[in-house]
């Protein structure tokens, strides 16, 4: 064997292994589709969106869960969209290149890394137990939580990216800085920090832990946000945990659409970030 | 002129909201926390909690070590499982990968990290947790089990497959992406003529990475690691599902164990005061040890 068949066949080696890792990834993500598709369609049908609950004994759909977890999404994304996208104008605009700006996103990168149910139990002491009851306000709060850091920081690297020679533009033509960052800088970044919160959007639309102490569940049609309200992914938790087969299978049919919205969300935002750059 | 100054000011306040919210968000959760472990601090202290294995509902005497040794243990299993497949799904797209099919295929990853927990937990629990009782324990029973001292670890217990090992791999999946992506952004960091100058030199592909990329990049991938592990430390809905949930000795890898996201997600809801402040003072752990992991995996990255 000549000398250096040695280092070919070791490279060979490890690119072949490395090529075997991104095929079992690419496995994993068709594994566990395959199987939310096999066990979902079974029990999907029209009535999970349309009905109210039933009992154990089959039948009856998630409508309130499904209406639930819309409504406290809308919810989080009007209050933690703004502050979120505030939050990285500050961070941008105003603090550019000074102290408190880096201090600012430590903070971001550290309520970006918070596990969610530690947001679910920080709303918990905030706006449930003070009101005595979970609530879809501290359901809707948590999720708004969750977002604010994420929408930030999209915002933040969005608003860094425009030049800032535009901005001289502007200002020397007049404008006070916070008609230039209204009129100029959000219009040349916009499609970016829109991204970031569909992003963010489709991060809480999935989330369980953060909904389980706040806005918990309810078995009956309720959207007031004063009361508990049903969410789709805390009802998948507690049903799959149940005895009772017909639940079980509704919780993978909810799993399903659950799953096809985020993911779908998920592509869309990325796919967006594409077309803009 | 003046209600432009006043707009202007105004604007200037709004983002200061904005910026002030993170600062409400993130002390008010460390205040919240410390404040509701109260009770628990009190009656546990700090060094006790720790190193306490009890759970007793009946005595109200409640100690974190089950539940830390639980959520490190899994958080480190999962590292160790995703971390190689991670980087060599890094290798495959920086290196190997056609430019063509790149994006499809890190878009496939990533989407893999974009699947919520809640239902990596009912895979968990439904599909992965019965094939691995079948299928995957017995074997590592008969090949480690008879082994002197280890042996009685690997042994292989009938709890549904629901135990530490399943739920660090289904850790290991959801940060799979996550460790894939943060190594392709130290690898994509390396400049291109370094990688250039090795295959000048007649390095294979391979031998430029160990001598070229890694020295070069490890530094941000190590750190990309660390930050993952902080993710599967604090991740609930999947380990709550297939970690068993049983306050019990941990007898063997295959044991119905705790973590500390697995007690809370489970009993919070049910819990009396005590029990409550217990759980905000495990809470509280979790805070600072997502801390502490992530100021390390920052300082690494930063010096790269």
């Amino acid at each position: 064997m000549k000398p250096h068949m040695g280092r070919i066949w070791r490279n060979r080696l490890a690119l072949t292994l490395a090529t075997c890792s991104a095929l079992l990834g690419l496995a994993l993500l068709f594994i566990i589709l395959y199987d939310i598709i096999r066990h979902g369609l079974s029990s999907l049908n029209l009535e999970l969106l349309t009905e109210d609950p039933a009992g154990p004994m089959g039948g009856g759909g998630l409508k309130g869960a499904f209406l639930g977890q819309g409504l406290l999404t809308l919810v989080a994304t009007l209050v933690g969209a703004p502050l979120g996208v505030l939050a990285g104008t500050y961070i941008a605009e105003y603090g550019r290149d000074k102290k408190i700006s880096k201090a600012f996103i430590s903070l971001c990168d550290l309520a970006m890394s918070l596990p969610s149910i530690v947001v679910g139990i920080f709303v918990y002491s905030l706006l449930v137990k003070p009101f005595g009851g979970f609530n879809g306000w501290a359901g809707a709060a948590a999720l708004a939580i969750i977002m604010i850091p994420l929408v930030t920081r999209t915002t933040e690297t969005m608003l860094a990216m425009v030049p800032w020679t535009l901005r001289e533009a502007a200002l020397a033509l007049g404008s006070s800085y916070s008609q230039v960052i209204i009129k100029i800088v959000y219009r040349k970044a916009a499609s970016g920090i829109l991204t970031g919160i569909l992003l963010a959007i489709a991060r809480v639309a999935g989330e369980t832990a953060p909904l389980m102490f706040t806005s918990f569940n309810n078995n009956h049609f309720e959207l007031a946000l004063g009361k508990p309200v049903a969410s789709v992914t805390v009802t998948v938790f507690q049903y799959a945990g149940s005895p009772y087969e017909t639940w079980i299978d509704q919780a993978w049919a909810a799993a399903l659409v659950v799953t096809v919205v985020v993911l779908l969300l998920n592509i869309l935002g990325r796919l967006a970030v594409k077309w803009r750059f | 002129m003046r209600a432009k100054k006043a707009a202007n000011f105004f604007f200037f306040l709004l983002t200061c909201l904005g910026a002030g919210s993170l600062v409400f968000l993130t002390a008010g959760i460390l205040v919240t926390l410390v404040v509701e472990s109260q009770p628990g601090m009190e009656r546990f202290g700090f060094i006790q909690f720790i190193l306490s294995r009890d759970w007793n509902y009946a005595q109200e005497a409640f100690g974190a070590l089950r539940p830390l040794t639980g959520t490190i243990l899994a958080a480190v299993f999962a590292v160790i499982l995703a971390t190689p497949v991670a980087i060599g799904v890094a290798v495959f797209l920086t290196e190997l990968c056609p430019a063509k099919i790149k994006g499809a295929i890190a878009l496939a990853i990533e989407l893999l990290a974009a699947i919520p927990s809640v239902i990596y937990g009912l895979w968990g629990l439904f599909v992965l947790a019965p094939f691995l009782e079948k299928y995957f324990q017995p074997i590592v029973g008969k090949i480690f089990g008879g082994l002197p001292w280890i042996g009685p670890y690997f042994q292989t217990q009938m709890a549904g497959g629901l135990n530490l090992v399943t739920a660090a791999m289904v850790l290991g999946v959801m940060i799979l992406p996550f460790i894939a992506s943060l190594a392709r952004e130290g690898f994509a960091q390396v400049p291109e003529a370094l990688k250039e100058s090795a295959y000048g030199l007649g390095a294979t592909c391979w031998e430029t990475i160990v001598a070229v990329v890694w020295p070069t990049s490890q530094k941000a991938v190590l750190g990309g690691i660390i930050m993952a592990s902080g993710r599967a430390l604090g991740e609930t809905m999947a380990v709550a599902y297939v970690i068993g949930n049983r306050h019990g000795a941990l007898e063997s890898l295959f044991s119905p164990y705790v973590t500390i996201t697995s007690v809370i997600a489970n009993e919070f809801n049910e819990a009396g005061p005590i029990q409550m402040s217990a759980l905000f003072y495990l809470t509280l752990a979790l805070f600072l040890a997502n801390l502490i992991v992530l100021t390390v995996a920052k300082r690494l990255m930063r010096k790269s």
